[in-house]
Parts: C-alpha cells; structure tokens; sequence
C-alpha cells in the first residue's frame, strides 16, 4: 500500500509541475459552463437541479479524458523511464493501480472544483443534494471507465497523439452504442435481445441512470467492472510491447 | 550472485540472445562486450527482470528473476541504457522517491541519499529539473538512483556513454571504489574500459557468448601479443638486422606512422635478443615497447564473423 502511494504521489505531482494541469483544470471547468448554460440552458429550465450540467460530461470526457490518459504509459515508453519503473522492486499491478488513480484523482480535482455550481444551485432554490452527490459519483465512475480505456491504449503505442485518437474512438463507440439512434437503427434489424446488449454496453444507458439520481447497483458493478477489464488490460499490453 | 543458465530471448524467428550461461561472484566487475546489437542490451534487461526469458533462467543472489522477481529486483541496481529518469522531478525529488521506493526510512536514508549525492557530485543540480541537465548529470543521477540502496548486484548498461573524458574517469573511480564486495555488470564497447574497469570480459556476438576471460587472458589471444614494437630513424637497415635473429616469425611495417613490429615464433621471448641486436649498430632507437597484446584486434576476430548488423 505505502508503495502504491509513492508512486501515485510521484504521477500526481507530475500533473502540476507542467502547465499541462492547469490548462486542462481551466478548460475542463470554461466547457463543463458552457454546456451547462448555453446548451443546458440551466436557468431558463427554472429547476433547481444540475441535470444541465451532468447530461454533457459523457461528451466533455470523450476528449478531454484521453487528453489526460494519452502521456500515463506512452512517455514512459518513449523516455525509456518504463526501464527504470518496471525493475523497481515493485508488482505490475501497483504501478498500473497507483498510474491510474492518480489520473483518476486528478479529473476528481477538476470535477471538485465546478462546486460554484452547486452552490449556486442551493443559493437559488432547493434542489435534491442527494440527486446531485450521485450525478457526481455516476460522472466520476464513467470517467473512470473512459480513462482505465486510455490507460490501456495508451500503453499501446510510443506515440502520445496515435494514443489519444485511438482512446477517443473507442470512448465513442462505446459511448454511441447507447445513443437513441444509433439503438433505433439496431432495433430495425437486430432482434430485442441484441439491442439490449448493446445498449447494456454503453456508458451512455449507465451514466444516465446514475445522473438522474438513480443509484443501481447494476450501473455501479458495469463502471467498476470496465475499470477493472480495462486494467487488467493494461498490464496485459504493457508485459507484451514493453520490449519494443 | 549472478547465475544465469541458457539464458534465450527470442523474438518470433529473430533470436536475441542465445544459451548464455555465465556465474559471477562479490568483488567481480564483469565487463559485457560486443558490437551494437549483440545482445548485450538484451542480456541484461533480463537480469534485470524488465524482459521474461523465452527459455532458460537468471538468479541474482540466489533469487529466479521471474520466480521471485521482488526479492531479485531488491537486490540490484540497475541503469537502463540512456540512464532515464523522469524528465520533470529535481533530482533531490527523483532520488526521494528512488528511497521511498526502495523502503529506506530515517537516519539510514538521510545516510544514503547525502552519500550517494556526494559521491556524484550533485549538489549543485540538485533543485533543477533533470530535463535541464546535461547529460553527464543525468547519467550520474541515473547512476546515484542504481547504487541508493547500496544492492549487492549493480547491472550498469553502457554507464560512461556520452560522458567527457573527465567524467569518464570519475565514473570508473566510482565503480572500483565499490566492486570490492558487489556483483557489478557494465555492458561497454569502449575497449579501454575493459582495462580500466573489469576483471573479467564476456564477449557476445550475434546474441552468443563467444569469450569469458581476463583482459590479459584475452590480450594473450591476440597475434600482437610478446611482439616488440620500436621506432627507429632507419628502417630498412632495422628491418635487415632483426630478420637475422631466428625467434622472429615475421616483421612489419606500420604504414601510418613507421613503426616496425616483429612478430616472434609462438612463445618465443625476442625483447633481449632485439634490443641486443639494435644498440651494437648506429641506429637511433627512439622508442621500444614490448606488446602485451590488442583487444581491439581480439575483439574484432572474434565478433567479426558473427556481426548481424554488418550482415544485413
């Protein structure tokens, strides 16, 4: 455990030694406002609710996630720094685990700071803080997921950019499979059980779910589930192209 | 301490590093030889345990490096080729996390850590990003962050590459001040390291351990080895003289700098009988060594036929 905390505090550190951190932390919170009162348009609804704001993190995580996972393993591998990591005396596993809460840490940190909303929220009406408290755990769980995906993928490649695009498109398939569309289109040609598997894949029919203040165990075990798949792929991909 | 039995990577067809066994004891500094591409690299980033044998095994102190690879990678110290560390930390703040790693607490760390930024000379780098240094501080950080835990194992692959001459012979101080009761493995193809450095070279090529011996045992191999070598201002009256004395096989002449080596019959001693020979005549002899033998013509006959990179 103590050494899985040296090695997470050394990656988070390296988030805010670079610009990279505070760059992210601004542009994460200008967007998530943005969507939250243009697209949203959080006080024209007149609800003393953060729907708004919760209904377009699945679509700010798709880039802004990958953006943060794409440097987790690809520099180490580029640097040579991975030589150096995977023959300290530590597992596989407490390196992949401390990388990725860290990563995971620091979108929590950017998801902490958008709290002016929340109490703007409170300051205007009465809104359900339970219901809000579970739209922040359902956003952090999905961007758990998509970054466990970038974790994996990045560990694929040398090249920090191929790493961000291929974590993109995959957080969108997975994203789109729950899109009303996209299941219409589905619904035409597949039968219902296909459907529903497909739809049961998608962050999309999950995240929803947990936004709206609806806590099921089901959403929750598919968000740890894919954190964990995606992990165990990782040290998968990393034990296959370290030698390269 | 370090014992490796057919160790073999291969990569599908391509094999790496084939059948090396070799064992090496406390007060060994082992020196890795071969031309780039040899499998030296790969040699040793399995003892290290970065890479899984594909046949074959490694043991550092008693420990299978894939069996029981925590309590192998406790024992060694380890600078990858390159000597990377991460770019954005100090190296106060690398070497910390190094200790931390490596469990060192309280007075024992305090001890280690001044000990090593000492011995590197890194104090006056000490608060600025290592991106920023040169690289002989980040190759000596690199080394400072292998020897922090004082491990009984030190794998050191190419440790003086990239350094000024200087630093060079810091770095080879540094390394026999310490060999006395450690493993230490450097990979090199400076040949004058081997000199400085090993008490023992292994030489590899095409992935294959083609010598294990003693700088002189393998100076000995050589054809220049007991051949005396002279400079004279007449050279073909020298030439004329020592073809008189029967041990010589063969003379020759430098054609660069004019230097006359003669080649005595096979364990023949010539050094009295060609001095003798050249001071009863009016030569001007400015200079007579008697050779103890060249690795770099060693090296090259032995690694030449099996050079994959001068092949493909």
């Amino acid at each position: 455990m103590n050494l899985i905390m040296t090695l997470f505090l050394r990656e988070l550190r390296s988030y805010f030694v670079t610009p990279v951190a505070y760059v992210f932390i601004v542009i994460f919170l200008l967007l998530s406002g943005a969507f939250t009162f243009y697209l949203g348009e959080f006080f024209q609804r007149e609800q003393a609710d953060l729907e708004a704001f919760f209904i377009y993190h699945p679509w700010l995580y798709l880039f802004l996630v990958p953006a943060v996972s794409m440097r987790l393993w690809s520099e180490e591998r580029k640097s040579g720094s991975i030589e150096l990591l995977l023959t300290l005396p530590v597992t596989m596993w407490q390196t992949v685990a401390a990388k990725f809460l860290a990563a995971w840490s620091f979108i929590g940190i950017s998801l902490l700071l958008t709290f002016p909303l929340w109490l703007t929220v409170n300051y205007l009406g009465e809104p359900d803080n339970g219901v809000i408290f579970t739209g922040y755990l359902g956003s952090l769980l999905m961007s758990g997921s998509f970054l466990a995906i970038g974790a994996c993928l990045s560990a694929a490649t040398r090249s920090q950019a191929v790493a961000f695009i291929l974590s993109v498109v995959v957080c969108l398939l997975l994203l789109l499979a729950g899109f009303p569309m996209v299941l219409d289109f589905f619904r035409a040609i597949a039968p219902a059980g296909l459907v529903d598997a497909i739809a049961g894949l998608s962050f999309l029919t999950h995240y929803n779910a947990i936004a709206k203040g609806v806590i099921n165990l089901r959403d929750l075990i598919y968000f740890l589930l894919s954190i964990g798949f995606w992990l165990y792929a990782n040290a998968v991909v990393i034990d296959l192209k370290k030698a390269d | 301490m370090i014992e490796t039995s057919l160790l073999t990577k291969r990569y599908g067809n391509f094999t790496a590093v084939d059948n090396i066994s070799f064992k090496a004891e406390p007060g060994q500094v082992l020196g890795f030889l071969g031309p780039n591409g040899a499998g030296k690299s790969t040699t040793m980033k399995m003892l290290a345990g970065f890479l899984a044998p594909t046949t074959g095994n490694a043991k550092i102190c008693g420990f299978n490096v894939e069996d029981q690879p925590l309590e192998a990678k406790r024992a060694i110290g380890y600078l990858p080729e390159g000597a990377p560390s991460y770019g954005e930390m100090t190296p106060l703040a690398f070497l910390e996390f190094i200790a931390s790693i490596r469990g060192l607490t309280g007075k024992q760390r305090k001890q280690r850590l001044d000990d090593v930024i000492g011995r590197l000379q890194l104090e006056s780098v000490l608060g600025q990003s290592i991106d920023t240094l040169s690289k002989g501080f980040k190759r000596r950080v690199g080394l400072a962050q292998a020897i922090l835990h004082n491990p009984k194992v030190l794998i050191l692959d190419e440790p003086t590459d990239g350094l000024d001459p200087n630093q060079k012979h810091q770095v080879r101080d540094l390394i026999n001040a310490m060999s006395k009761d450690k493993v230490i493995v450097i990979s090199t193809h400076i040949l004058e390291e081997v000199h400085a450095l090993c008490n023992r070279a292994i030489i590899i090529a095409g992935g294959k351990l083609l010598a294990d011996a003693t700088p002189a045992e393998l100076e000995a191999r050589s054809r220049y080895h007991m051949a005396v070598s002279l400079t004279v201002n007449d050279i073909d009256k020298a030439r004329q003289i020592l073809s008189g004395i029967a041990d010589i096989e063969r003379i020759e002449v430098d054609p660069q700098d004019r230097r006359l080596t003669a080649f005595p019959h096979s364990g023949k001693q010539i050094l009295n009988a060609v001095s003798t020979a050249l001071s009863t005549q009016q030569l001007h002899i400015s200079e007579l060594q008697l050779e103890s033998g060249r690795l770099d013509e060693v090296f090259r006959s032995i690694t030449e036929p099996h050079n994959r990179e001068a092949r493909a």
